[in-house]
């Protein structure tokens, strides 16, 4: 075994261990931030092994859209209604958790089964490598266009919600004074929302 | 070699066919006795230390000029008596804070407090990989080039996030929010002016990027073709940078120092060290992608040709790389102290006006560049690298 296939052995074992018992982590801790900085640390080690499997671009885009959008996203929300309270105790918390656990014991049977059966052709085919990048752009306008498109659709679905939601609670009426807000004030954000009352 | 693409493995920095740095120390060590793996594993922390090096003096380098310019735009004399000029100052602040106390707070949280400037300066430090300083002097030339330091840029609001929520600080929980919300809204404008570059270079790697601009010397340059992208780069690359007018995470009025308030010592060292880093690299970047890279404003062939020198003799190659470090070194620290003078003149602004500015203003002018650029490649694919 010459040095470069050992480094990536040892490469792949440190991943696959933080991707594993990162995954665990992200899943029991009680503390919520702590989850979701764990769930970073996953999506990095993720990155990792595509780069082991030499596709570098998905790698860097993999970070780019999990652990630099998704992830801190994610934070964010956590951080922007923090609030250091305990959990309500939930009933039957045992019971669903026996549930879950063997939803999860059976999904990683049914994976390893499909491990085992499959015959994987060994060695895999060769690794695109540096043209990695066209060939999926080539693919994404061509015979992927659809499911492509879609998503975008899917997306400003989802961000047309955002807004909606965001924008629910305008004030129809000024809280101190009873008169009616002028609707138009809410778009330019150099000028106070209320009324002046400093004048009456 | 296996097909294995790590940031290890790949490094390499040699001068073209002429000189070879890897060959011949590679070959001294295998006439030592070495194997050549052993050999080769002795040369690859090289090119990563050389840079780490360069990083850190261009750090310094930075700081000395943003004290003088400083103190030059307030009719003040600056540091003056550690060495001459005072060039040694950021030397003593650095040892200052490696000696100085390192606090954590009572209530924070500890491991967090620690992992965050770790997390903010590690990626700025790995973004150097890309930067090239020559045709073949950088550590390694990925396939995936300038996309990588967009990805990794985009893991330091992590970083800051983190810092802000376990410091226990109401200041420094605003200051990492506003950091991450600042960095999320500038990355797009950033990326997609760079695609515009990108688009009219066919690739996504620095080389190809700068060679594509050194067809006829200055005239060829990016920044001529791509000057609305320029703007939005550099207004961009100065927010991701938190560097006046853009430093509302750590609005001294406002915030107290943002997600640093309670960092001391050493950890505070990482902050400052990440945030000037990134500076430079953003600087190199701006070089790379707009103003022409390592090349000098009439192409070193030419010159070569006129004085009839072969390109691959090794004077001609020392001479080439020298040439090509000191343009790339020249441009970026021109617009380092574009960035002092702007941060010594600029009110700075607000949170609401930053974010319309971003969202409002860049993100729609970034799409109509991308829009024309893609019109003008169609057009004109001589001009604009069809």
């Amino acid at each position: 075994m010459n040095l470069s296939n050992s480094t990536e052995l040892i490469c792949f074992l440190v991943l696959a261990a933080v991707v594993v018992s990162g995954s665990m982590g992200v899943v029991l801790l009680e503390n919520i931030v702590y989850s979701a900085f764990l769930l970073g640390g996953v999506f990095m080690a993720v990155a990792g092994l595509y780069l082991l499997l030499n596709a570098s671009f998905v790698a860097a885009a993999q970070v780019l859209v999990y652990v630099g959008a998704v992830n801190v996203l994610i934070i964010f929300a956590i951080m922007l209604v923090n609030k250091r309270e305990n959990m309500k105790p939930i009933e039957g918390l045992q019971l669903r958790r026996l549930v879950s656990g063997g939803v999860c014991a059976a999904m990683l049977a049914l994976l390893f089964r499909v491990v085992v059966k499959t015959p994987w052709e060994l060695p895999g085919p060769p690794a695109i490598g540096e043209e990695a990048t066209e060939r999926i752009g080539e693919h994404l306008f061509t015979d992927y266009l659809l499911p492509f498109e879609l998503a975008s659709v899917l997306l400003l679905m989802a961000m047309i919600g955002a807004i909606v939601l965001a924008r629910r609670d305008v004030l129809v009426e000024d809280v101190g004074t009873g008169q009616p807000v002028d609707q138009g004030l809410i778009e330019k954000s150099d000028t106070p929302l209320l009324p002046d009352q400093s004048i009456s | 070699m296996s097909k294995v693409i790590t940031f290890a493995t790949n490094a390499v920095a040699t001068l073209g066919s002429g000189v070879d740095l890897e060959y011949s120390f590679t070959n001294v060590f295998q006439g030592l006795g070495l194997s050549p793996q052993v050999a080769h594993l002795l040369w690859l922390p090289l090119p990563m230390l050389l840079v780490l090096f360069a990083a850190v003096v261009g750090v310094l380098v930075t700081v000395w000029l943003e004290r003088k310019i400083s103190a030059a735009a307030q009719q003040r004399i600056g540091p003056e008596y550690a060495g001459a000029l005072g060039v040694l100052q950021p030397l003593a602040d650095g040892l200052k804070l490696l000696v100085k106390e390192d606090v954590i707070p009572a209530r924070a949280d500890g491991l967090l407090f620690t992992l965050g400037p770790v997390l903010v300066l590690v990626p700025v430090i790995l973004s150097w990989l890309i930067v090239p300083f020559g045709q073949n002097l950088l550590i390694s030339n990925v396939g995936v080039g300038i996309f990588l330091w967009i990805s990794l840029s985009s893991i330091q609001p992590i970083g800051l996030l983190m810092s802000g929520y376990a410091s226990n600080n109401k200041y420094s929980l605003l200051g990492g929010l506003r950091a991450a919300a600042q960095s999320i809204s500038y990355e797009i404008p950033l990326a997609l002016s760079v695609l515009a570059v990108v688009m009219m270079s066919n690739s996504l790697s620095t080389v190809d990027i700068v060679q594509q601009q050194n067809g006829v010397g200055l005239l060829s340059w990016n920044v001529w073709r791509q000057p609305v992208g320029f703007l939005i780069f550099w207004i961009c690359a100065l927010a991701e940078c938190e560097r006046l007018p853009f430093d509302l995470p750590e609005a001294e009025e406002e915030l107290v120092a943002g997600y640093q308030t309670e960092y001391a010592g050493m950890k505070f060292a990482l902050f400052y060290l990440g945030s000037y880093i990134n500076l430079v690299l953003s600087a190199l970047l701006v070089s790379v992608l707009y103003l022409g890279g390592w090349g000098f404003p009439i192409p070193v062939e030419w010159l070569s040709n006129w004085l009839g020198l072969p390109l691959d003799s090794p004077l001609v190659q020392v001479i080439t790389g020298s040439v090509g470090i000191v343009m790339t070194v020249l441009k970026a620290y021109l617009l380092v102290f574009l960035a002092i003078l702007l941060r010594w003149t600029t009110p700075r602004v607000r949170i609401d006006q930053l974010l319309d500015l971003g969202w409002k203003f860049l993100l729609p002018i970034s799409l109509v560049n991308l829009l024309v650029t893609a019109a003008l490649k169609l057009t004109f694919p001589i001009a604009f690298g069809g």
